[in-house]
């Protein structure tokens, strides 16, 4: 039996709200991964050339590959920090052909993103992100049970302090 | 085979219409693109990679990752507006699941155009339907777009 959560909201998880946590720093963007990002994305038709060929984006307005807007630079990390958060996440997750379904509240879902973009990453880029809790609520599910709605607002900027996005995401546990 | 490094044709804001349906971005999505994805962003989640583990979070099987339809959203405004257009703002809820085997299908409707401190901006709804019509990711997004009445614009990077 699986117990019923009467609320996730914490005090703890109340005093998160707006207080700057878990800032990032990209290693410098590669033509590579962007190319790949594109193929991957567009899979099975050949992307846009403004993402892989760099004599035809230097004819387009922006001079050269840009990356695809929702490209992630954080993708892969391998700082102490960034490494051992993919570990974490990659314990926690539910896998399959367990004895038992998998615990209220340690589930998660992507519920959503809105982003504002400013300017496209570029190779040679290095992103630098702030991010802060702006939201916490809750909602009763059908088939999920309670589940707890969070919202995060990351502002990402380039190595000259440009402003590249602001994005929030909407992040379920269930 | 030869790349032809054609410039593509520029979308302007004037050629814009209110009521706009957009051509389709669609794709029949399975482990296929959902590896290829998690290849690229990192995101090899058990429940986008195996049946069994979708079951044991309660779902009927495995299941895309959102950050994919997210990507066709952008793939369908940027196949439109092309090279000189840019998305200004991109939004959606993930409603349904994707699962293996969907055909979805992105599309958008031209809501509102309008002129903002010079710049020339289109308001989409977007979302991205599955093979039974079910809105699995209802969205909207904000283009800004070059103007016949200015110059063609250049965004040169600086040097740093």
């Amino acid at each position: 039996m699986t117990e019923r959560p009467i609320s996730y909201i914490t005090p703890e998880l109340r005093a998160r709200i707006g207080v700057e946590h878990g800032n990032r720093v990209s290693s410098p963007v590669e033509r590579g991964e962007i190319r790949r990002w594109a193929i991957a994305a567009y899979w099975p038709e050949r992307p846009p050339m403004m993402y892989w060929d760099e004599a035809y984006a230097k004819t387009t307005r922006w001079g050269g590959i840009i990356a695809p807007p929702d490209f992630n630079p954080f993708a892969w990390p391998i700082d102490e920090e960034g490494f051992d958060e993919k570990v974490r996440q990659w314990r926690q997750q539910t896998r399959g052909n367990q004895q038992q379904k998998s615990q209220p509240g340690t589930r998660t879902l992507n519920g959503g993103t809105r982003v504002e973009y400013f300017s496209p990453i570029r190779p040679g880029n290095v992103i630098t992100t702030a991010s802060k809790l702006i939201d916490v609520r809750e909602r009763e599910g059908g088939r999920t049970g309670l589940m707890l709605i969070t919202e995060t607002e990351t502002r990402w900027t380039n190595e000259r302090g440009q402003l590249i996005r602001i994005s929030v995401g909407t992040s379920i546990r269930y | 085979m030869a790349t032809k490094r054609v410039q593509a044709a520029t979308l302007c804001w004037e050629d814009v219409q209110e009521g706009y349906v957009l051509p389709i971005f669609q794709r029949i999505t399975d482990l296929m693109n959902w590896n290829r994805f998690a290849a690229v962003n990192d995101e090899f989640l058990y429940i986008h990679m195996d049946d069994e583990a979708g079951k044991t979070a309660n779902q009927p099987g495995v299941f895309g990752m959102g950050n994919l339809r997210w990507a066709y959203m952008h793939n369908l405004v940027t196949q439109w507006i092309g090279d000189s257009g840019f998305i200004t703002k991109m939004a959606a809820d993930y409603r349904g699941l994707n699962l293996k085997g969907d055909t979805l299908t992105a599309r958008a409707r031209v809501t509102k155009k309008y002129v903002e401190n010079g710049r020339h901006f289109a308001d989409l709804d977007i979302w991205v339907e599955n093979q039974r019509g079910e809105n699995t990711c209802p969205g909207q997004a904000t283009v800004e777009l070059p103007s016949t009445t200015e110059k063609p614009k250049r965004t040169v990077p600086r040097k740093s």
